[in-house]
């Protein structure tokens, strides 16, 4: 392909010697910082397929399996709280981000309609939650006082919308033309029949990037389950793995900690953890990253 | 007084209906608008403005059996108490810390590399670039926080990589100095990649005709770096610049919590970890609610009034 000049022509472009110069820097850096982001998860990937007694002796970082070996992934599915813990994930991110996303679109649509003289009123009132919160002490009074203690409900509800989230849809729900949602309603469509069988479609892609972030926020969370819930049965897996990695608890599992605890399965374990959302994120990362880019958009 | 004028100034005789009038007519046609917003209302008044009403028990001596309407009403004991702890100024200390040096050393960065990967020429180079430097945002702070204590362990890869300088092996989350880099480089870590996202589709929406014109007149990259690029950047800079003074004060609990342990809870303790320990394992609700509602006081002026600053300064503002 021939380098686009920024008029548009095509054709070959010059550069000068200082120019050349400064190109190559670029490039060494762009390439040390790939690396310095990149050697880390591979030395975990690798890490994980190794012999775990070629992983206690090893010292530096995994450029390469050594011994490979499934042995580690087998001891990591042979945990039940590793499947439970992926159960109870599964769970709060598919119900939590149905529920986030039906949420924030209704909340977009309300907010993107401007005749209405409540809608103003409402814009700010959300938005102001966005510069000043209650914390966290006064929120785990109120989860507590509904109930929701030891509760998965307790990940889904507090965190219901994100506003962020909401704005960006809000955001692309206000370019679509007015005469299209006016002219439904003309023959007789009510709002919610024109948010969801009008606005939704035409805004699909970006309900496809607030579901992405919703999910991804789920799936790696683990403060609330920290603070809300007591039995380990209901442990989402990013807890399960702090356990595991942080060894918190080295009373209750002693017996197979000592199989558990192997750095080879630790690495094993993240592994399992981590690859379902690697493994998405290439293929949606125009997604993610338009969502950025809506969300910068101002008022 | 707008509305008159405005009859005078085109003539029309409309007269403005009083306001109870209006609303009227707006239910009646926006009902079912209204109707469909109930869920999202329930959701901001319960779990936004209920926590918010929460915060009177910072001036109570709050007991759970009691309730919030039988507990004893204490004034601004609980502020008086934390601002003159000894805490106080350990907290605040490391906050602000931690948030400066952050400031300084993170925030530039993804901007930095946003200016770089828009001077990449290879289109797969540039995509591969982005690809890999956006990834960590997406791996849970769990997982990272254990993969920089496997790290920096005394047996860890960073730390045998600095043994080779004549670095004393040690494990380096138990050592209070090395608290503070360790934070600011994970952070910077993690986030490089996508926080320069932002700034990256702010380059590439400069108008193509001021490079154009910045060459005709003899602008070599460099100048057309310092002369167009930044310039056109700064409004995105600056907003940025104010979100980021907004969190000034609010040093995130959940990664710290990761990260310290009692070693190093002196550099590490900060106003959110405080509030969380004070409160949900030593139960001292009020206290710690008027500690957070200190640090929620504190953030929200700072965010309006950089934004106000802002505003004169260069014109650029959140609202």
């Amino acid at each position: 392909m021939k380098e686009r000049n920024k008029n548009g022509k095509t054709g070959r472009v010059r550069y000068t010697t200082g120019e050349q110069v400064m190109h190559v820097i670029n490039v060494v850096l762009c390439t040390l910082l790939s690396l310095a982001v990149l050697l880390p998860i591979l030395n975990i990937l690798f890490g994980a397929f190794s012999d775990p007694y070629e992983v206690m002796k090893h010292s530096g970082l995994f450029l390469y399996p050594v011994k490979p070996t499934f042995y580690n992934f087998s001891l990591v599915f042979q945990n039940p709280s590793i499947l439970t813990g992926y159960l109870n994930t599964i769970f709060v991110v598919v119900v939590g981000t149905a529920l986030n996303v039906l949420l924030s679109l209704i909340g977009a649509y309300v907010l993107s309609r401007k005749g209405a003289m409540l809608v103003k009123f409402f814009t700010l009132m959300i938005v102001f939650t966005m510069y000043f919160q209650g914390g966290i002490i006064p929120s785990y009074l109120i989860v507590e006082s509904l109930g929701l203690i030891n509760s998965r409900w307790a990940l889904i509800l507090p965190g219901a919308i994100s506003t962020f989230n909401m704005i960006v849809m809000r955001t692309a729900m206000a370019q679509v033309p007015d005469s299209l949602p006016e002219s439904a309603m003309i023959d007789g469509a009510k709002h919610h029949q024109v948010l969801f069988l009008i606005m939704t479609p035409l805004c699909k892609a970006t309900v496809a990037v607030i579901v992405l972030y919703y999910a991804v926020a789920h799936w790696n969370s683990w403060f609330p389950a920290f603070l809300y819930l007591r039995d380990k049965s209901k442990y989402p897996l990013q807890l399960i793995l702090r356990q595991i990695l942080f060894q918190d608890e080295t009373n209750s599992m002693a017996a197979e900690s000592l199989a558990l605890s192997s750095e080879a399965v630790k690495y094993a374990t993240i592994v399992v953890a981590t690859v379902p959302i690697l493994l998405v994120y290439p293929f949606l990362q125009r997604y993610f990253v338009k969502g950025v880019m809506i969300g910068a958009v101002k008022e | 007084m707008k509305a008159l004028k405005s009859t005078r100034a085109t003539g029309d005789v409309y007269i403005r209906d009083p306001l109870s009038k209006r609303f009227k007519k707006d239910w009646k046609k926006n009902k079912g608008l209204y109707f469909l917003f109930i869920p999202v209302l329930a959701y901001y008044l319960l779990f936004q403005y209920g926590p918010m009403a929460g915060l009177l028990i910072a001036f109570q001596n709050y007991k759970p059996i009691k309730g919030i309407f039988g507990s004893k009403w204490v004034g601004l004991k609980n502020f008086k108490d934390f601002f003159e702890s000894y805490y106080f100024w350990r907290v605040l200390r490391n906050t602000l810390r931690i948030s400066i040096t952050n400031l300084i050393f993170s925030f530039p960065m993804p901007i930095i590399l946003a200016l770089l990967i828009n001077e990449l020429r290879t289109k797969h180079f540039k995509k591969a670039v982005q690809t890999i430097t956006y990834l960590p945002h997406f791996i849970s702070l769990v997982v990272i926080m254990s993969m920089l204590s496997d790290l920096t362990s005394r047996n860890g890869a960073i730390t045998q990589f600095l043994a080779h300088f004549g670095f004393t092996p040690t494990t380096m989350l138990q050592e209070q100095k090395y608290f503070l880099p360790l934070y600011i480089i994970s952070g910077i870590w993690q986030n490089i990649g996508w926080n320069s996202i932002i700034y990256l589709s702010a380059i590439v929406g400069i108008d193509a005709q001021l490079y154009e014109a910045a060459k005709i007149d003899g602008a070599g990259k460099l100048r057309q770096l310092f002369s167009v690029t930044i310039p056109c950047l700064l409004p995105t800079i600056i907003i940025m610049f104010i979100l980021q003074m907004g969190k000034m004060f609010n040093v995130g609990h959940e990664k710290i919590l990761l990260m310290y342990n009692p070693l190093t809870y002196e550099v590490a303790d900060v106003i959110n970890t405080y509030v969380y320990s004070q409160g949900l394992v030593n139960m001292n609700w009020s206290y710690s609610a008027a500690v957070g509602m200190f640090n929620s006081v504190v953030s929200f002026l700072l965010v309006w009034g950089t934004n106000k600053f802002s505003k004169k300064l260069s014109g650029s503002s959140l609202w």
